[in-house]
């Protein structure tokens, strides 16, 4: 029987109850986060979705 | 030509300084009342803390900046106000005494006709035995929340990652020193940053790092948390707050006291009453706030503090104070336009103005300790509340008495917010928040209080590009450099 290959992102669950209640983001979430392309466009549409919520504070 | 003094060089007393220089010209006079000889972009000592920004690079001398702005400045800090003047003359005074080396200890008297108070937080130390009252640089924690104590803060972490380097486990405690501390986001962002410095030292398995904080829910950050539309759903930040957490391997205590802090030691209270001890090896713990003390007197030389100030120091605005139970807290409790009830040429902007209550839900342990988070009122409302100031003070001197007033009610105005949670430029990551308003108006927004089309949030390198970007605006900014008032405070 093979045994299955450790899933890195998941290891923290199990060191403790706090931890095991909540989310923890999978690799795929994890590279996108750092990824210079995909995060180039969050990088432009946070700033409009700042921009919006400057203007109305202003 | 009529005068205006403004007390604190910081962030909301600069905006309204050069603000109202700019508008008044050389008609009137704006005067310029700071201990510091230099400006701090505050937000970025999390980066000095950490090794990764100089002092030199989160600072700029304030004298040649105030000089091309035509302000007069003077280096020194308020002690009291006179608003009705003294029995000689009905024109209203502020005490100060100079802080610079030339004057040191010197005291003087500076008329004005409009006067606005933005000296934001007293660092609180010694509202916890052991934080390090007195000591400038914390006892036996470090502290991020001047640019002197950041650089401390970086030797000691540096220390640290030498001691695991030789072998030696480290255990980091980061979070608030007292039940009542605001700033949860500085120490938020600090942790995150230091894990991700042990991370690139090659150091993080020999670190156990724990965050101890007076949040009721991870994620609170003083404003009772907020919602975010994810993947479809209206979520908490309490689940993404526990998210990172647990990600990043940090331990949390919630709903915690620090009742006091001894050398490797913090004692604290938790909200169900019972008390215990956690060890540390390096200790950031953030002060509560309080105002910074100033006295007033009225013309026969009476105490009128009370009447001028709340019991935590700050300024009272035009603010509902009535005090009443949270189920009756409203948006308009929150003050619209800053000026003080009794003395109408007085106004507080940023920290300094006393809130009519918290934002978070008030917490009590069963011995009766208040744990909860005490209002934030971080750099974008602080900017926008002093350009309001800085408007109305304006009209004011140049329309007269009947002028309206500018108005930047929290409950009406969002924040965002970039919270750093490690520094680099393809390595690094920051959590890019916008909230909308920042005191919930359940009336308004009913559910969960604010407008969640604008509010949002979410992490990654994009959030830590725009923290790196706004470092350099706002210190552009900050210097009046040409076309500095097209960028949002
Ligand atoms: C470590 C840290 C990180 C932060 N990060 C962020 C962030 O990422 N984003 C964000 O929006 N906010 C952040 N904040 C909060 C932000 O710094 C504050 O909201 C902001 O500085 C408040 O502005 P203020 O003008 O009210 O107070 P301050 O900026 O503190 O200015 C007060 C000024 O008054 C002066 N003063 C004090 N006493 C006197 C006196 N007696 N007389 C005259 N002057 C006096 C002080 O020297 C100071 O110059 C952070 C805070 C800390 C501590």
């Amino acid at each position: 029987m093979s045994e299955k290959k450790l899933v890195e992102e998941e290891v923290n669950f199990q060191k403790s109850d706090a931890f095991n209640l909540t989310m923890i983001p999978g690799a795929f979430a994890r590279k996108m986060r750092t990824c210079v392309i995909w995060q180039f466009i969050r990088f432009l549409i946070i700033n409009i979705k700042m921009i919006i919520v400057v203007g109305k504070s202003h | 030509m009529a005068r205006l003094v403004v007390l604190g060089g910081g962030v909301a007393g600069h905006t309204t300084a050069t603000f109202a220089a700019k508008w008044l010209g050389s008609q009137h006079e704006v005067v310029v009342v700071t201990p510091n000889a230099k400006w701090n972009w505050i937000p970025s000592n999390i980066w000095v803390g950490v090794g990764q920004m100089t002092k030199e690079e989160v600072t700029f001398d304030l004298a040649p900046v105030y000089a091309k702005a035509g302000i007069t400045y003077h280096q020194a800090k308020a002690v009291s106000i006179n608003p009705e003047g003294a029995e000689s003359s009905d024109k209203p005074f502020v005490t100060i005494e100079y802080t610079s080396a030339d004057k040191a200890g010197e005291t003087e008297t500076i008329e004005y006709d409009y006067l606005v108070n933005a000296t934001g937080p007293k660092l609180n130390f010694g509202a916890t035995p052991g934080l390090g009252e007195g000591s400038q640089l914390g006892e036996h924690t470090v502290s991020v929340c001047t640019a002197d104590h950041a650089v401390h803060a970086s030797e000691k972490l540096n220390e640290a990652i030498e001691k695991m380097k030789a072998g030696t486990r480290q255990k980091f405690l980061i979070g608030t020193g007292h039940g009542m501390c605001t700033c949860q986001g500085a120490a938020f962002e600090y942790i995150f940053n230091i894990e991700h410095e042990l991370r690139k030292a090659g150091v993080r398995d020999m670190a156990d790092m724990k965050w101890i904080s007076n949040e009721s829910f991870l994620g609170d950050f003083g404003m009772g948390g907020l919602h975010m539309k994810v993947g479809g759903y209206v979520v908490s930040s309490k689940l993404f707050a526990e998210s990172l957490f647990a990600e990043r391997g940090v331990d949390w205590l919630i709903g915690a006291h620090t009742s006091k802090v001894e050398n490797g030691k913090v004692e604290y209270e938790l909200l169900d009453g019972s008390t215990g001890e956690e060890e540390f090896d390096f200790a950031m713990l953030i002060p509560p706030f309080a105002g910074v003390g100033l006295k007033a007197y009225n013309k026969a030389g009476e105490d009128i503090t009370d009447t001028v100030f709340a019991p935590n120091g700050f300024m009272k605005v035009d603010a509902d104070y009535t005090p009443k139970p949270y189920a009756e807290w409203k948006a308009s409790d929150w003050p619209r336009t800053y000026q003080n009830p009794t003395y109408k040429n007085m106004f507080a902007a940023g920290i300094a103005f006393a809130p009519p209550h918290i934002i978070s839900k008030p917490m009590k342990s069963p011995n009766g300790t208040p744990i909860n988070p005490t209002p934030p009122r971080t750099g974008m409302p602080s900017g926008i509340i002093g350009k309001a100031v800085a408007h109305s003070v304006c009209d004011l001197m140049t329309k007269g008495d009947s002028a309206h007033l500018h108005e930047a009610s929290m409950a009406e105005m969002g924040a965002a917010c970039v919270a750093s949670a490690g520094k680099g430029v393809f390595d690094g990551t920051a959590a890019a928040m916008t909230v909308y308003p920042v005191v919930p108006d359940f009336e308004k927004y009913p559910g969960t209080g604010r407008d969640t089309d604008y509010t949002f949030g979410e992490i990654g390198l994009a959030g830590h590009w725009i923290k790196h970007i706004l470092h350099y605006l706002f210190i552009y900014k900050a210097k009046l450099n040409p076309g500095w008032t097209l960028i949002p405070e």
